[in-house]
């Protein structure tokens, strides 16, 4: 059967490299028929809609559609680079991402070092347990606990009250915004996010350990000299990749959080896009605006993924 | 060689235990505060000021109107359909292409391979996706809650890696014995990786239970809506509507946050009751995906 099928498939293919390939198709067709649903699935829920990020530079009119409505170059881009949300939207977006970085950060880092410290097997297991479960904890219980906490009446009004302070409508405030998305992200991931370091922190010999013990070395002197060079190769890879996202806040927090009276400050790029694109139904701008921000992101992320590979390379496998 | 304790030692030791029963305390008072108070008398809950470190009086009635909500049975159901019927097309997916693209000497895997993970760098962006399932008359739907979002990236590349690492001579010998790759997959790999495929449902599952945003964008009929979107509306949009469709009596005031505190148990429980026991997959899950990453 095969042989009455090769020489008639390879007059089609032609060249060798096109035989080389229906070879492999044919010797690996169940596992081509197990990618057509995969290669589907990305091709239409990925790729297209990367090609219908076009409307971009059309003008949406709901009648035509998008491959009907006249094309409008950079109108969208043009009237967003000089529309007054631009600047608040990018100085939004990159401020929360700068204040997780420099708060949000280092916590996950600290709270792994001192449950490696812990001495106790059960108590460890105890806290990992307690610490990673705010995790899994739904966005939308999260934002009802922080709008209940933080209500005038709220438990942290009660405490400011108590102290003999004045209790104030935090999530009205626009300066309170981001100290409020920030800590609970801290929150929320602190003890998950610790978990990659744990996993750093195992592979370090005991040794290193005994022997600075030896020398006389106090627990300070072994975490600020043995652990913490020991955990940079993890630290310097993860706060890259950090860096990458950071043209990306989420819009399901910010959604669930903000107000029109704290758009000033809570307002960022993925809201927008949701506020003014399904919402208001201003596609073509709003398609504008993500693009816009897809492709900052990308290079970022990109760039830094490079600049991971190459540190990854020659320091640390 | 054993070395004695110093005074500092014991110090640090001390001042890490208080830590950490701090971090415990941070993050599960907010939990405890919700769960007292919701098994509390609504009035005494009213009038409290500060922390609630013990339940305030005993009363169910909130709990009660919770059951009594219509919306809540609905988005339960909703939400154990779109849990179960997302999974199942999730891991059936991933396993498919996990498997295809772990074969090696397949002539298109990297290519496949490389679209993948570019669509985890770079996307179209929420208005051309929000138009396309709209243009194809998903709006309105279950599917547009399953079929989107069918495979994750990420889940893939990690079970990609478990895959990698089941020794070839398994998939050899099975092939002399006539076996294709669909036998192979779901006889040999599936049952070798269990603890992978444990893990890609637990991370699939969570994601069903908790999503919210999907339904936000896609569904608008309120018979379809998934649990995290009615507790949406009762957490954070209109909480009076719901205590006056929900009691009527004159306790509606008082009665409406102990509501919402029962709501926040009804929803959260299930997740905090199975949680403990599956803890070190999710865990190994984030370690697989840690080293290849």
């Amino acid at each position: 059967m095969s042989d009455s099928v090769v020489p008639s498939v390879s007059k089609h293919a032609g060249g060798r490299g096109g035989g080389r390939l229906l070879r492999d198709l044919r010797k690996n067709k169940f596992i081509y028929m197990m990618l057509i649903p995969i290669a589907l699935y990305y091709l239409v829920f990925h790729y297209y809609p990367m090609y219908g990020a076009q409307i971009a530079f059309r003008d949406f009119s709901p009648l035509k559609g998008i491959w009907g409505s006249a094309w409008v170059g950079f109108k969208h881009f043009s009237d967003f680079f000089s529309s007054y949300y631009f600047y608040r939207l990018l100085r939004n977006t990159v401020l929360i991402n700068l204040y997780d970085i420099i708060f949000g950060f280092p916590a996950p880092i600290i709270m792994a070092i001192l449950i490696n410290e812990i001495g106790h097997p059960l108590f460890k297991r105890t806290v990992q347990t307690i610490t990673y479960l705010p995790h899994f904890i739904s966005l939308v219980v999260v934002c009802g606990l922080l709008t209940d906490f933080l209500a005038s009446d709220g438990v942290i009004n009660n405490a400011i009250e108590f102290f003999g302070g004045k209790p104030t409508s935090f999530l009205m405030n626009p300066e309170a915004f981001r100290t409020i998305y920030v800590g609970s992200e801290i929150w929320q991931s602190m003890g998950w996010n610790s978990i990659v370091y744990l996993a750093a922190l195992v592979s370090i010999p005991s040794e290193l350990y005994e022997a600075a013990r030896i020398d006389g070395a106090g627990k300070m002197r072994e975490i600020w000299s043995i652990t913490i060079p020991c955990l940079i190769p993890t630290i310097v890879i993860m706060l890259i990749m950090r860096v990458g996202k950071i043209m990306t806040v989420g819009a399901e927090k910010i959604i669930l959080l903000y107000n029109p009276s704290i758009y000033e400050t809570a307002d960022v790029i993925s809201s927008f896009v949701y506020r003014k694109g399904v919402l208001e139904a201003s596609f073509s701008f709003t398609a504008a605006v993500g693009l816009f921000n897809s492709i900052i992101s990308f290079a970022m992320v990109a760039s830094v993924n490079k600049l991971c590979n190459k540190l990854t390379q020659s320091s640390l496998w | 060689m054993k070395i004695k304790k110093s005074a500092g030692a014991a110090a640090f030791s001390a001042a890490n235990t208080a830590a950490m029963l701090l971090l415990m305390a941070a993050a599960l008072y907010p939990m405890v505060h919700v769960l007292f108070a919701s098994i509390s008398n609504p009035t005494l809950v009213q009038q409290h000021r500060g922390l609630i470190l013990h339940p305030l009086g005993f009363d169910l009635s909130a709990f009660k109107a919770v059951f009594n909500n219509p919306m809540i049975p609905v988005g339960y159901s909703n939400t154990l359909f779109y849990l179960v019927a997302g999974t199942a097309v999730n891991v059936l997916l991933t396993t498919l292409g996990a498997y295809a693209l772990s074969r090696k000497g397949l002539l298109l895997g990297k290519y496949f391979m490389f679209a993948i993970a570019f669509t985890m760098l770079f996307s179209g962006g929420m208005i051309p996706s929000y138009l396309l399932v709209r243009d194809l008359h998903m709006v309105n739907s279950r599917l547009a809650l399953i079929i989107p979002n069918a495979i994750s990236a990420w889940n893939l590349i990690i079970m990609r890696t478990s895959f990698e690492a089941v020794p070839a001579s398994m998939e050899e010998s099975a092939k002399l014995d006539g076996a294709n790759d669909f036998i192979i997959l779901f006889k040999i790999y599936v049952p070798l990786c269990l603890p992978v495929m444990a893990v890609m449902i637990l991370f699939y599952g969570v994601g069903h239970w908790n999503s919210w945003f999907s339904a936000l964008l896609y569904i608008r009929k309120r018979e379809l809506y998934p649990l995290q979107l009615v507790l949406r509306e009762i957490l954070l949009i209109s909480t009076s509507d719901m205590t006056t469709n929900v009691t009527g009596g004159d306790a509606k005031a008082n009665i409406g946050e102990t509501i919402r505190y029962a709501t926040i148990v009804v929803a959260t429980a299930p997740i905090l009751c199975v949680y403990p026991f599956l803890q070190k997959y999710f865990v190994k899950g984030v370690m697989v995906g840690a080293i290849k990453g």
